[in-house]
């Protein structure tokens, strides 16, 4: 056993409202720049939808993440090293641009320069790759809310096999779920797997997955390889760019910026310690037992034998101790309430999500049950709006059961928190409580359960501990991460539309 | 010593020659290996293929395979052509009529297919607005640098081996070449080469020297490690004073 530590996020999908904070405040942090405008390292989604980019979920065309070949091993779904190798000239999995969007920006110009008339003047788009007027045609969010989903929402890769069917798309019968997206920092990447440079690294301290821009050469393997298309191409500097994981406020024990900055605190970070030596094994279970290998590959932090080995790969103390207070520990391993997202593309993804719950109280009521009734509500679980095929499609690659037990126990933690606040009669004595019997809580539990998702308190949410000590000297070195751009002075009626040249100098000289 | 031979060799082949069949090719040669040496050590970050598939795909799935296979067998012939002696090929059983139509036909397919794929690349760097945008002063040396030497090699070989009688550039245009690696250099067997020939290796030259400060930098980041590294990587965040267990895993 060699165990490593990572810090690993949950995203409770109740509390996503969509309001795209996250995004913006990543954008503004990472991605501001000539050459990434069209990348999104923090990105919500509204499903159902084809996401962004467009369709990324259908591996047949992608290629992305890792399967079992014929004879069970694991391989990258888009090939072996040689055919990595061969297709460096040109990559056929690559998405195209127009796959995202065309980075656009407007002729704010026109607004004060336009001579007098009797037309107000306009701001037209123009794409800010080439200068020339544009039309908007997708974006980012494009099917934010919905949008546009009577024409594209039915091509949504998790709504194949007669679940398309299914599903309506007029307002009254609608669905809408938001979906958070970062990197997943995940156990067995395969854009590290894929970077023919070995540019791509996972970080053995905390597990954060980054690319080193020095060693990258612009192979843009990685950008296929990943499964959930978080690995992007820099245009203007030809080298792969991806979410951080916020690295420089995780390692002074700040959350990352689209967790702290969260309106909906739904994110939580911790700690988890996982066997590094089992991370091959668990990437290549057949299907059905992906989702149990993979929670299983996580360690319990109490466990001593664990703790021993943990001390033994040289972990400190304060890490232990933030694993054990870690609340995303609690959500993945002690009250298995989160999942991965998709742990059929083999990655072994570490950002999990509580599945979304909403209107299951209203529609008990709805149907004639009695939301306080755990049976009325269980049935009510299985009929929910939001179909559990799709949610099974998202989190545990088609498993509907391991959805329902999920929402369950989120329902009868509900049922259980409204009596008790409400202290109904029936409820006078809360201790014994068959809704929480039936899913395998406790009351204890179940308040502990309760303070962590409904309370989310900054100091249970964010368990983040520093950097080491050691490491200090290190991290104190202030380099240029980002240059400053060269802003072009504005003169002679053109319009400039913030293409400066992006170059990192590094006069240190050394490498960072 | 060296200057007594340069004199020897000045007053032999007159100062043209000398000029441009010794003292060019390397200088060039210098500008190539201190270009490459100071780049490397100062620019990792801009040490890259600037790959631009992602602005433009459906020209370059044809061109980048095309061109670089096409140049890979074009090397090859070069090496071969260039570097390996005459008298090598025929010990080995090769005769010369063989050898003419080996280099010939391969030569064609290899040189077609360059051809093609750099034309594909030049083409859509020039007509597709997005990739004409990025396009920088490096790459408007090295496109046509880099088109004008393919062009020359072809025409020259079709001018003077396929059309004309056959020129066998094995006894003068590699003396020359082999001579400059050996310190050796023969400024004489290029002086008598056909115009076509001594522009093709004058403007090669002259890509050596253009190499290292342009995206041809990436030849020599070919990955093959890759072949034979772990899939995963680890790496610890910042080296260690005191010893701690191997970073990779």
């Amino acid at each position: 056993m060699r165990v490593l530590a990572q810090i690993a996020m949950v995203m409770n999908l109740d509390k996503c409202i969509g309001c795209h904070t996250c995004s913006v405040t990543c954008k503004q942090t990472w991605t501001n720049r000539a050459g990434v405008e069209y990348a999104w390292f923090n990105n919500v989604e509204s499903r159902p939808g084809l996401g962004f980019p467009r369709r990324w979920e259908d591996q047949d065309r992608h290629r992305g993440g890792w399967a079992l070949d014929r004879r069970g091993r694991l391989v990258l779904r888009g090939g072996g090293r040689l055919r990595r190798l061969l297709g460096l000239f040109a990559n056929p999995d690559l998405p195209a641009l127009d796959d995202y969007y065309e980075p656009l920006t407007y002729d704010y110009d026109t607004l004060v320069t336009a001579p007098a008339g009797t037309d107000t003047p306009v701001a037209r788009p123009r794409s800010q790759l080439t200068g020339e007027p544009t039309s908007v045609r997708w974006g980012a969010n494009w099917e934010d809310g919905l949008g546009g989903a009577p024409e594209h929402a039915a091509a949504d890769p998790n709504l194949q096999g007669g679940l398309g069917e299914q599903v309506r798309f007029e307002f009254e019968e609608a669905f809408l779920l938001h979906l958070p997206r970062i990197c997943e920092h995940c156990l067995n990447p395969a854009c590290v797997a894929a970077c023919p440079s070995g540019a791509l690294y996972k970080r053995v301290e905390d597990g954060v997955v980054l690319v080193d821009q020095d060693r990258c050469r612009g192979w843009r393997m990685c950008v296929s390889a990943c499964p959930y298309k978080k690995v992007y191409v820099n245009h203007r500097t030809g080298k792969a760019e991806k979410c951080t994981f916020c690295f420089p406020r995780l390692e002074a024990g700040q959350p990352t910026v689209c967790a702290e900055t969260c309106v909906g605190r739904l994110r939580y970070l911790g700690v988890v310690l996982y066997d590094a030596d089992r991370v091959g094994e668990a990437a290549a279970v057949p299907e059905p037992e992906l989702l149990d290998a993979q929670r299983d590959l996580l360690l319990d932090p109490e466990d001593p034998e664990v703790r021993a080995a943990a001390r033994e790969s040289g972990i400190p103390e304060d890490w232990l101790d933030a694993a054990r207070r870690s609340p995303v520990h609690a959500l993945i391993s002690r009250h298995r309430v989160a999942l991965p997202l998709h742990p059929e593309y083999r990655t072994l993804p570490m950002v999990w999500y509580v599945p979304p719950l909403s209107p299951v109280l209203d529609a008990t009521a709805a149907a004639g049950g009695d939301p306080g009734d755990p049976d009325h509500v269980f049935a009510a679980v299985t009929q929910l709006r939001t179909p559990l095929e799709y949610l099974a499609q998202l989190f545990t690659a088609g498993d509907t059961d391991v959805v329902a037990g999920t929402l369950m126990k989120l329902t009868a933690l509900r049922s259980y928190m409204r009596q008790r606040s409400l202290n109904t009669p029936e409820s006078a004595d809360p201790e014994e409580d068959e809704g929480l019997a039936a899913v395998g809580l406790s009351p204890v539990q179940a308040r502990e359960l309760h303070r962590l998702l409904a309370l989310a308190e900054y100091r249970d949410r964010f368990v983040v501990p520093a950097a080491h000590q050691e490491d200090a000297a290190v991290l104190a070195e202030t380099g240029c991460p980002v240059a400053e751009e060269e802003q072009p002075q504005h003169g002679g009626g053109r319009v400039h539309l913030g293409m400066p040249r992006v170059r990192c100098r590094d006069d240190a000289g050394g490498r960072r | 010593m060296a200057l007594s031979r340069t004199l020897d060799l000045a007053a032999a082949h007159g100062a043209p020659d000398l000029l441009l069949w010794v003292v060019v090719p390397y200088l060039c040669l210098a500008v190539c290996l201190g270009g490459h040496l100071w780049r490397y050590r100062h620019d990792q970050f801009g040490w890259t293929s600037r790959t631009s598939q992602l602005l433009e795909h459906r020209w370059l799935r044809w061109a980048g395979p095309l061109f670089h296979l096409g140049a890979f067998a074009v090397i090859g012939g070069h090496v071969v052509g260039l570097l390996v002696p005459a008298a090598w090929t025929a010990a080995a059983g090769i005769d010369e009529e063989t050898y003419h139509l080996l280099s010939v036909g391969l030569g064609a397919l290899a040189g077609g297919a360059m051809v093609l794929g750099l034309g594909m690349l030049c083409a859509r760097r020039l007509l597709t607005p997005r990739v004409r945008r990025t396009t920088d002063t490096s790459d408007r040396v090295l496109f046509p640098l880099l088109s004008l030497v393919v062009v020359l090699g072809l025409t020259a070989t079709a001018a003077h081996n396929v059309a004309g009688g056959g020129y066998d550039y094995r006894s003068t245009v590699s003396v020359w070449f082999r001579g400059l690696f050996g310190l050796q250099p023969h400024p004489e067997a290029m002086a008598g080469a056909p115009l076509l020939f001594q522009l093709h290796a004058l403007t090669a030259v002259l890509l050596f020297a253009a190499w290292p400060f342009t995206r041809l930098v990436h030849v020599w980041s070919v990955p093959l490690g890759y072949l034979t590294r772990p899939y995963l990587v680890y790496r610890r965040r910042a080296p260690r004073r005191e010893a701690r267990r191997s970073t990779s895993v």
